[in-house]
């Protein structure tokens, strides 16, 4: 037996061949949303992973760093330090802001960080890593950023020494690595007109600026002033120590919560982009159907197309599965192509992303079994019809 | 096909619809036709030519009467065979007004198709399409499509369709209808020529005047009953 569905394909191949395209491009789409959810969890795995920490310290009560925002003093770690089963402890700050990068602003994570320790990025692809403790910095390729580039923050030029890849903040800003003196002081000076303001307050409070004690006023600004923060102490614990155990017990004696890094990448995934990825789920909900209905159109108009033939067909004793599988048979083809198309053109429009999409072989399985599904589903309209026609059509009037 | 019976039809009523919206399309109907016969079925455009070809080709069902083809008895006030579709397969050739050949294959295949429905292979199935092809002359377009043929040639790859399963009977709904007088009598030529070959018994439903004197025997259709004419066919014999 000829197969009946290739011949009427090879007939009508540039019909196919035009809409197995359109239903690919759209497949394609479909693949590259999958794949920016995926280069989501997979940018918030690379930045706990290039961070080298194993504890996150943060804010009591809070899920900070990332999720939320959290502010510990910048002394604390020096507490950590003698904690049992921690080798090492280093502030961080975090704070996406504008940095100039020549005529242009680029939005970014500034990363205040302690060279040598946790929190410093591992992975370089170009340049070396922060030496000076000023007015250095490592910068991420995914603003463009290269060895020797300029970059301002605030008052003050940076020169980028390395440069990172896929170390971004949840919403895909581009991260930059400086000194965590600098970063403070990008963070202090933003207050700095706070300061002065908090100043005269203070000095016109009669409670705190009582002339019979001199020296107190001076004692109260300085002790406002000199409190800098941080927002978390990434913690690398010393090996023969479960991180799990260490972080319960500095969440019994510090005032501090402590994440493990699986905490962390939950908090990550489940929390800070879970609203992206419902909003994705909804475009492949979307997709899917605009799929099914495309690939439903166009089998049930080329069943229509042909009805008198398949009245022929079934006059001259083809079995209605025979005229079932020749329609299926069209729409997974259809499905085919478009798969093929959609793996195609995701795989060359992704890197064009300004995030990092991941196509994951694995998603692509489930992509093609479900546009496989999606054909077979939009194909019954068509073979409902098919079916429905009389074979003595075929005879006429 | 060794049968003596080529179509024997008994006393075949057809109604449509029901009450006082009924039409009696067949009333009492008889009609006989020999293996190796070309018979006519004329009558005018309402008088129930097509129904009696609908019954016959089992796609359709009588309301009372009985049947034979090719000896067997398929309706004796309800249907004798088990699968009409496969008695239509083997049994009966179709040849329709216009050839209605699948668009997407081949000359070769469209015949080939009917074999190959039936279970033969591919290969045999297309030594058989060809065979037929050569004998009604248009081997040379094989492998065209069926866009790519004539008027003319479409109607004989549709008759080499219906002779593919060497069916013992041919039901043909005005096969001359879109063809000019010549090649509607070079169709029933062949016609009357396959029919003596392979002892097919013929129906041959036209309005075709041209052909009408052609028939050896015609059979004449008004209202649902029918008559018998004999006619002399001399006309083709004169043509052959
Ligand atoms: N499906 C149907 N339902 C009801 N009545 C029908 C149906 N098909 C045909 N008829 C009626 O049965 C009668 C015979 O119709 P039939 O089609 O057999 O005529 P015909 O001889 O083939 O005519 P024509 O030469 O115009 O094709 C007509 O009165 C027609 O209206
Ligand atoms: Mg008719």
């Amino acid at each position: 037996m000829i197969s009946l569905a290739g011949r009427d394909i090879l007939h009508s191949w540039s019909k196919f061949a035009l809409t197995g395209l359109g239903l690919g491009l759209l497949i394609g789409v479909t693949f590259t949303m999958a794949g920016v959810y995926r280069g989501m969890v997979d940018d918030a795995k690379v930045l706990l992973n290039n961070s080298g920490a194993d504890l996150w310290v943060v804010q009591k009560d809070t899920l900070g760093p990332y999720a939320e925002p959290s502010s510990v003093h910048d002394d604390i770690y020096r507490g950590l330090l003698g904690f049992p089963g921690i080798a090492q402890a280093a502030n961080v700050t975090y704070l996406t802001m504008q940095v100039r990068r020549g005529e242009r602003d680029v939005r970014a994570m500034v990363v205040g960080f302690v060279p040598g320790g946790p929190g410093e990025p591992r992975y370089l692809i170009a340049g070396r890593r922060v030496t000076r403790s000023h007015y250095e910095a490592v910068a991420d390729l995914s603003a463009g950023f290269a060895v020797g580039d300029r970059i301002r923050i605030r008052r003050h030029e940076y020169t980028v020494v390395g440069v990172t890849r896929r170390m971004v903040s949840s919403g895909g800003d581009p991260m930059v690595f400086i000194p965590l003196k600098d970063a403070q002081e990008a963070q202090f000076l933003k207050d700095n007109d706070a300061i002065v303001n908090e100043r005269a307050r203070t000095a016109n409070n009669p409670a705190l600026n009582r002339p019979g004690v001199p020296g107190l006023l001076g004692a109260i600004e300085a002790s406002q002033t000199s409190g800098r923060t941080v927002n978390a102490v990434l913690v690398r614990v010393a090996s023969g120590h479960s991180p799990d155990r260490v972080a319960a017990e500095l969440r019994r004696w510090k005032h501090v919560q402590a994440f493990t890094r699986a905490q962390m990448e939950d908090i990550l995934v489940a929390k800070l982009i879970a609203t992206a990825s419902r909003q994705i789920g909804m475009f492949l909900v979307i997709l899917t159907i605009v799929s099914a209905a495309i690939v439903a159109f166009i089998i049930y108009t080329m069943t229509l197309g042909k009805i008198r033939e398949i009245a022929v067909l079934k006059l001259i004793g083809t079995h209605n599965s025979t005229i079932a599988s020749m329609i299926l048979q069209q729409a997974l083809g259809l499905g085919v192509i478009g798969f093929v198309v959609g793996k195609i053109a995701a795989t060359i429009w992704g890197p064009a992303f300004p995030r990092y999409v991941l196509l994951e072989p694995w998603d692509a399985v489930i992509g093609f079994v479900l546009v496989m599904l999606v054909c077979v589903l939009a194909s019954t309209l068509a073979i409902r019809a098919a079916l429905r026609v009389d074979p003595a059509a075929a005879i006429g009037g | 096909m060794t049968s003596d019976v080529g179509i024997r039809i008994e006393g075949l009523s057809k109604r449509y619809g029901e009450g006082s919206t009924a039409v009696d399309a067949l009333k009492d109907v008889n009609m006989s036709v020999a293996p190796g016969e070309v018979v006519g079925l004329i009558g005018p455009s309402g008088s129930g030519k097509t129904t009696l070809l609908k019954c016959l080709g089992a796609v359709i069902e009588p309301t009372r009467g009985r049947m034979t083809l090719g000896g067997q008895v398929i309706y004796d006030g309800g249907w004798k065979i088990a699968d009409l579709r496969v008695l239509r397969r083997d049994r009966i050739g179709f040849i329709f007004q216009a050839p209605y050949l699948i668009p997407f294959l081949d000359a070769t295949d469209n015949v080939a198709l009917l074999p190959m429905l039936s279970g033969q292979s591919n290969a045999a199935a297309r030594a058989r399409a060809r065979e037929l092809l050569e004998a009604l002359d248009v081997a040379h377009r094989a492998k065209a499509l069926p866009a790519e043929l004539s008027g003319g040639e479409q109607q004989r790859v549709s008759i080499a369709r219906a002779l593919a399963n060497r069916p013992p009977v041919i039901l043909a709904d005005e096969p001359t209808a879109p063809l000019d007088s010549e090649r509607g009598l070079a169709v029933m030529r062949i016609l009357d020529q396959l029919a003596s070959q392979y002892a097919t018994a013929i129906i041959v439903v036209t309005h075709d005047e041209k052909i009408i004197p052609t028939f050896k025997r015609t059979y004449h259709i008004r209202d649902g009953r029918t008559v018998e004419e004999v006619g002399d066919g001399r006309s083709l014999v004169g043509a052959s």
